[in-house]
């Protein structure tokens, strides 16, 4: 019960994404932040079908964004109606400590890519451009939200904080929760699990051989669109989506 | 190239027609590409929705209908769909719709149109909608004309050389080392000027001045009994015999015969590629249908007939890895086939004494059509003399009958299991019979009836009296087309069997959707098709019996438009050559060759010419069916 509870406090605490989106547009001193506060959001009962969407991917070099860094980005603009990789971008950063062989096993991006890369703060303002004006699809929010705010937060002392989707939570909504889900965790029975490839499998996506934040931000694009034909209707307001 | 457009080309780059473009137009579909998701029962396209890009299937499975909701196509992982509607700038003409959840590529129109002006072949198969069954067709023609059998298809190995100083002992050794009856003598030369001259791999220039063979070393050397270690170039030999490498076999065998040796050097240009032994010429030659043919003339028994059945495949198989036509073929095993017939009347009329009156032995189908191919039942009948009395001789043309058809199951024909053979007695009649036959099954034809005798409809003499055939024939040519209802009966049973739409995966695709595991192509292609023509050949009083003879007769009277029999002729041509290549693999791997197709082993380009000449087959049976209606419907 905890978790009704956390939500309910969370709801008093914080004021609502449009209020917090037009607090930091007056408040950031930083012009791209306040530039990508500025262009606002879409109103929390928009049908989803009429939202342009970005779907955006990073490798770290690990899971803690105080201790680990991100060492590529990738979008793809997208709408429910068509994907379009051509018009994503993609960037590999150089992380502020020097990578270790382990976080490269993590990532698979190598020293020599990231030897001639800029360092994240000289792009930001670029991603952040891309990202105003649409609505962030992500798969597992705990990586991206985090990351990119410890990352502005390092380079211009602010946060950047947004709504966004997340195609696994909406994932473990129909794989992890309701009583059969309760009932099979109680006979052992493992829960399927809910990562970015095994999602897509279940709804007849291909496999996609490479690791890289460009192809698994247009696979998270291509299985939000999956997710939307199959549970939700395009008038599905943004509300019941995002968080 | 990012990560995910290489995901992107990897994928087009191994479907047709995306497989034969550069890299650069390639690099930039894949750069251009929209993705998008259907779930399975969902609209992907609408019926006059407007057409912006090509639709490549990434995944899943889409189904194309018709105007009146039959289902037109169905389609799965890299296949494409919406070209004609974007080729033509119209809308939506066939509706679309997810049958498994669905990723599309689409390829926006601008990028499409630039491919179909800088690639040909791009263009090409878009425009035919993936049908290249003309352009293979004549292309397997052109093909035939060229291979012709080389003489270089002789030669298994190459020559062994010696020059000329050495010693005849020396070129005994070698040619003794190296199994061969004979040896090519050179001598190092700069003579730019011969046409005997030739640079070796090494760069070397030599001569060539002669051959040695082992009957000169028995003439020359032995018999005149000269030293073992007389130089070679003292062996006074005949001027130099050649041919050329891409000289035919029968040009060699011509050449050897002419100048009555036994071995032909073979040159490349200049130079030495081999020698062909007339033995070689005469091996190969045995699989030849025409050998054959006098082959079967000289056996004297059923047993020594039944022993040429693996010849009889050996030479169907050498003309399918020819890559003869399917009339060619159809053409040389019909004539073996008919050779074996009369050997084995021959033979049998030697057995039971001469025939007491005249009479005909008659074949129907394919071997009266001339396109027999392998593995096929035999058809047979006898028409007698009118002075025919089944008392008195009925016991002669029925021991005959038996023996013949005895002997053809006997050579690998089978008994044929609607039992139109001549040993049953409604199948050996008189001509007057056999003529009321044909008027009752004319004048009131019973679909059913004729269900089962339509296969008499085609026929030809092999033995004996032909013009009793021929007056059946004439009988036939006059009274079919001056009676609609004839040929509307006829036409609905040549509806009977349909084709399938065509391929999807590894199943063959049923009209009403279904899935089968094989196809038999003569069931479900050949013999339909044939029907078809028949009944047009009939409507126009032809006489020919060959389907491709029929098509050009029904040209000619003009009863179908030019364009209309070409396809015909086209998808007939098609279907039997496939079929006869699936035999002769089967052959080769050495199991019972049959007619029935598993798609798995069907290759792509086949598969889009086979559902072309489904198409064909269905169209066909569809104007068949407007242009003899069934009288009082």
């Amino acid at each position: 019960m905890t978790a009704v509870i956390f939500g309910a406090r969370q709801q008093q605490a914080s004021p609502t994404w449009a209020e917090y989106f037009a607090r930091q547009a007056e408040a950031c001193k930083s012009p791209a932040l306040k530039r990508f506060y500025a262009a606002g959001l879409p109103a929390e009962e928009r049908p989803i079908g009429d939202v342009p969407l970005v779907a955006l991917d990073f490798e770290t070099t690990g899971m803690d964004p105080l201790e680990h860094a991100i060492v590529s980005i990738g979008l793809v603009p997208f709408d429910l109606r068509v994907i379009r990789p051509s018009a994503g971008r993609y960037w590999v950063v150089k992380p502020p400590r020097p990578l270790t062989e382990e976080s490269i096993a993590f990532h698979r991006i190598t020293h020599s890519e990231v030897e001639h890369a800029p360092p994240i703060a000289t792009i930001l303002d670029e991603v952040l451009s891309a990202l105003a004006d649409r609505l962030v699809v992500v798969h597992y929010r705990n990586i991206e939200r985090p990351f990119l705010d410890a990352a502005v937060m390092a380079a211009q002392g602010e946060h950047c904080l947004f709504p966004l989707i997340d195609t696994m939570a909406l994932e473990a909504r129909w794989e992890r929760r309701g009583r059969l889900q309760g009932i099979k965790r109680l006979f052992g029975i493992q829960p399927a699990s809910i990562r970015l490839a095994d999602s897509r499998t279940r709804y007849g996506l291909p496999h996609y051989s490479s690791h890289h934040a460009k192809v698994d931000a247009m696979a998270t694009a291509e299985l939000f669109q999956a997710q939307m034909a199959r549970h939700f209707t395009p008038d599905t307001p943004l509300s019941d989506l995002w968080l | 190239m990012e990560a995910e457009i290489r995901e992107i080309r990897d994928h087009i780059s191994r479907h047709p027609p995306f497989d034969g473009l550069t890299d650069d137009l390639l690099d930039e579909v894949a750069g251009a590409v929209e993705i998008t998701y259907f779930k399975a029962g969902t609209t992907i396209a609408e019926r006059d929705g407007s057409v912006q890009a090509l639709s490549y299937i990434r995944g899943g499975a889409v189904e194309v209908y018709r105007h009146n909701g039959q289902l037109y196509n169905r389609l799965g992982e890299g296949d494409i769909f919406g070209q004609l509607d974007l080729l033509r700038g119209r809308p939506v003409r066939f509706p679309v719709q997810a049958i498994e959840d669905t990723l599309l590529y689409l390829i926006p129109k601008p990028v499409f149109d630039r491919l179909c002006a800088t690639d040909e072949d791009f263009a090409d198969f878009v425009e035919l909608s993936g049908s290249r069954l003309k352009s293979t067709v004549e292309q397997s023609q052109r093909d035939n004309d060229m291979i012709a059998t080389r003489v270089r298809r002789l030669i298994s190995r190459l020559p062994v050389m010696i020059e000329e100083s050495a010693t005849v002992q020396e070129a005994a050794r070698l040619m003794t080392e190296h199994d061969v009856s004979s040896v090519l003598l050179l001598k190092p030369g700069n003579d730019d000027d011969s046409d005997r001259m030739f640079t070796d791999t090494e760069g070397q220039q030599w001569l060539l001045t002669g051959m040695i063979t082992d009957k000169d070393l028995r003439q020359r050397i032995i018999a005149a009994g000269a030293s073992a270690q007389t130089p070679l170039a003292s062996i006074s030999h005949d001027k130099l015999i050649t041919i050329q490498s891409s000289e035919s076999v029968s040009e060699a065998m011509l050449t050897m015969l002419r100048n009555n040796i036994q071995l032909l050097p073979v040159l490349h240009r200049r130079r030495p590629v081999g020698v062909v032994d007339l033995s070689d010429i005469v091996r190969y030659e045995t699989n030849n249908s025409v050998y054959l043919v006098s082959n079967i003339f000289s056996r004297i028994s059923v047993k020594g007939l039944a022993r040429l059945t693996p010849e009889v495949r050996a030479s169907f198989v050498r003309l399918v890895d020819e890559g003869a036509t399917s009339r060619m073929i159809g053409g040389a095993m019909s004539s073996v086939g008919r050779s074996l017939m009369r050997r084995l009347v021959e033979l049998a009329e030697a057995d039971l004494g001469p025939p007491p009156v005249p009479y005909c032995f008659m074949v129907h189908g394919s071997l009266a059509r001339n396109d027999q191919s392998i593995a096929t039942d035999q058809d047979n009948a006898i028409v007698l003399h009118d002075a025919f009395e089944p008392k008195r001789h009925d016991d002669y043309f029925r021991a005959l009958a038996r023996q013949v058809s005895d002997g053809l199951h006997a050579c690998g024909y089978p008994y044929c299991k609607g039992g139109v053979m001549a040993t049953n007695d409604l199948w050996r009649q008189p001509l007057a019979r056999w003529k009321r036959y044909f008027r009752d099954w004319i004048a009131k034809p019973d679909p059913q009836g004729l269900l089962h005798s339509s296969i008499f409809f085609d026929l030809d003499a092999v033995h004996g009296e032909a013009r009793f055939v021929e007056e059946l024939q004439d009988l036939i040519a006059t009274r079919a087309k001056a009676s609609p209802q004839f040929l509307a009966a006829l036409a609905r049973n040549a509806l009977g069997r349909t084709p399938p739409l065509g391929f999807f995966r590894t199943f063959v695709l049923e009209q009403d959707g279904r899935h089968n595991n094989s196809i038999n192509i003569k069931r479900r292609g050949i013999a339909p098709l044939n029907d078809v023509i028949r009944v047009h050949a009939l409507g126009v009083g032809s006489r020919a019996q060959n389907g491709f003879d029929r098509l050009d007769e029904i040209t000619q009277a003009g009863a179908l438009p030019a364009g209309q029999t070409d396809k015909l002729s086209y998808a007939l041509e098609f279907l039997s050559i496939v079929r006869m290549r699936h035999q002769a693999q089967e052959i080769q791997d050495d199991h019972e060759p049959h007619n029935a197709i598993q798609p798995e082993r069907i290759s792509d380009t086949e598969r889009h010419n086979l559902k072309e000449a489904f198409q064909v087959l269905s169209n066909a049976q569809n104007f068949l069916r407007f242009r003899y209606p069934s009288p009082g419907r």
